[in-house]
């Protein structure tokens, strides 16, 4: 998987939860929960999601390396071990 | 002989439209089947039955729109509690509608089970669900089977409502909510709780825990309204013309934003029973199915109260407006961190705001601050809840 294939992921569960906005256009720098309206519930399915279809652990404590796309991806490729 | 009627869900609903029968004449059914779908303001609604009984004939056909409290459906071997009877309603078809004979070898021997979202998808592209076939456990329909079947027919069927109409929500919350500040005499009391305990159980319960088994805040907090309400109950259940009636359980109304603006606030029936892992499964499954437009019409008429959490991203207190015919609304703003006198010592320590509206017909002051402040007790010590 590379990191395009891990970011397309993300922009697939995010555009579950909010499926009225484009989230492939959201701006990389943007907080995701400001931009997308979510609250504990969305962002606890997203991370459920994730740590299912990537298969790795998302500890509670690793929730703040989500608050953006970029810093998501970021986060996601270097616990998935991908290389950039 | 009794009648399965068009539900009540809510002071708010006046009419609702049949979507679809999930049973059909003959069909035994028991109390907490899913008989019929409804369309109401709230989105499309199973409405699960209170008695047992056969299913004797259909009064009204898919497609209509009924007053709350006509009948829908004749069920023989039932003795239902005397109801008003609503006698003859304009849009009620004299004749049952008959089942097409030519059909009747095609259709399942029981009908079929369907996953919520596949009955969404069916209601979004007007498949009719007694032509599918499942391939899931016991020929349930699953989402796949339904867009096979939409990817074959893709006209549309005008005649299905829209899901959630967000218009109409709002037209409902506006009778409710109206209702409620011209009929109910609200007082209200306010308390801040430090979460400091209950934030650092919650913290080392999730680190043990997958993410499908993580618990919300809101969880620990709708369980210690529920277990406060056993020591308070004249401010669980509904005031009517006859005085205030005590709830028969402790059903919480969960209120939940739907996006692009609206509300509801479901029950999450015998809250004070449940563990906590249970209440947030119910609270997520609950969370999904409100947001989708797939609740089920006792989910909706059962809050004996109603609890809502701003969460986070928001502000620090909510004065909360009572939803008719209940009695009480507890509400939660949004954890701050703030300075805090612990033991003679300023500390910076994480609070939340609670609050209480109750109807002074049913309660007074002092019984509502021991009410509110049970529950900041029992916050205190979250590995009891």
């Amino acid at each position: 998987m590379t990191r395009d294939d891990v970011a397309a992921v993300l922009i697939d569960e995010l555009g579950r939860i909010a499926p009225e906005t484009d989230a492939s256009r959201l701006d990389p720098n943007a907080e995701l929960r400001d931009e997308l309206d979510i609250d504990s519930m969305d962002f606890l399915n997203l991370v459920t999601a994730l740590a299912d279809r990537l298969m790795i652990d998302i500890p509670e404590t690793d929730y703040p390396s989500l608050a953006t796309v970029g810093r998501a991806v970021d986060y996601l490729v270097r616990k998935m071990g991908v290389a950039a | 002989m009794g009648e399965f009627l068009m539900p009540s869900l809510g002071a708010d609903m006046e009419a609702g439209t049949l979507v679809e029968w999930l049973k059909r004449p003959g069909d035994r059914v028991k109390r907490g089947d899913i008989v019929a779908v409804v369309e109401t303001q709230k989105g499309a609604i199973e409405v699960d039955i209170f008695e047992e009984g056969v299913i004797e004939r259909w009064l009204v056909e898919p497609g209509t729109t009924v007053p709350v409290g006509t009948p829908l459906a004749l069920i023989a071997g039932t003795q239902f509690p005397p109801t008003a009877k609503i006698s003859e309603v304009a849009a009620v078809p004299a004749a049952p509608m008959p089942v097409p004979p030519t059909k009747v070898e095609q259709l399942p021997a029981r009908p079929a089970r369907i996953s919520p979202a596949a009955r969404r998808l069916a209601a979004e592209r007007g498949i009719l669900l007694d032509r599918l076939s499942g391939s899931g456990p016991e020929g349930a329909i699953l989402y796949a089977d339904v867009e096979r079947a939409a990817a074959a027919e893709p006209v549309p069927c005008p005649t299905v409502p829209k899901r959630l109409d967000l218009a109409e929500m709002r037209r409902a919350i506006a009778a409710a909510m109206a209702r409620s500040k011209r009929e109910i005499p609200h007082y209200y009391l306010s308390t801040t709780v430090d979460l400091t305990r209950s934030f650092a159980w919650i913290e080392a319960a999730n680190a043990t825990r997958p993410p499908a088994q993580r618990l919300l805040f809101a969880a620990l907090l709708l369980k210690a309204v529920a277990d406060a309400l056993g020591e308070a109950p004249e401010f669980n259940g509904f005031f009517t013309a006859g005085g205030f009636q005590p709830g028969a359980g402790i059903h919480i109304g969960a209120a939940i934003a739907i996006r692009g603006g609206g509300l509801v606030a479901p029950a999450i029936r015998d809250a004070d029973k449940l563990s906590l892992d249970d209440l947030m499964a119910q609270l997520r499954d609950l969370v999904a199915r409100a947001r989708s437009g797939a609740l089920r019409s006792s989910e909706l008429s059962d809050p004996t109260i109603t609890v809502t959490n701003l969460g986070e991203r928001s502000v620090e207190t909510v004065f909360g407006v009572i939803y008719p015919p209940q009695v009480a609304l507890v509400g939660f703003g949004m954890p701050v961190e703030r300075p805090w006198a612990v033991a003679g010592k300023i500390a910076a320590r994480r609070v939340i705001t609670a609050t209480l509206a109750a109807d002074h017909r049913a309660s007074d002051g002092h019984r509502g601050a021991l009410f509110l402040a049970d529950i900041d007790h029992r916050l205190q010590s979250p590995e009891t809840l």
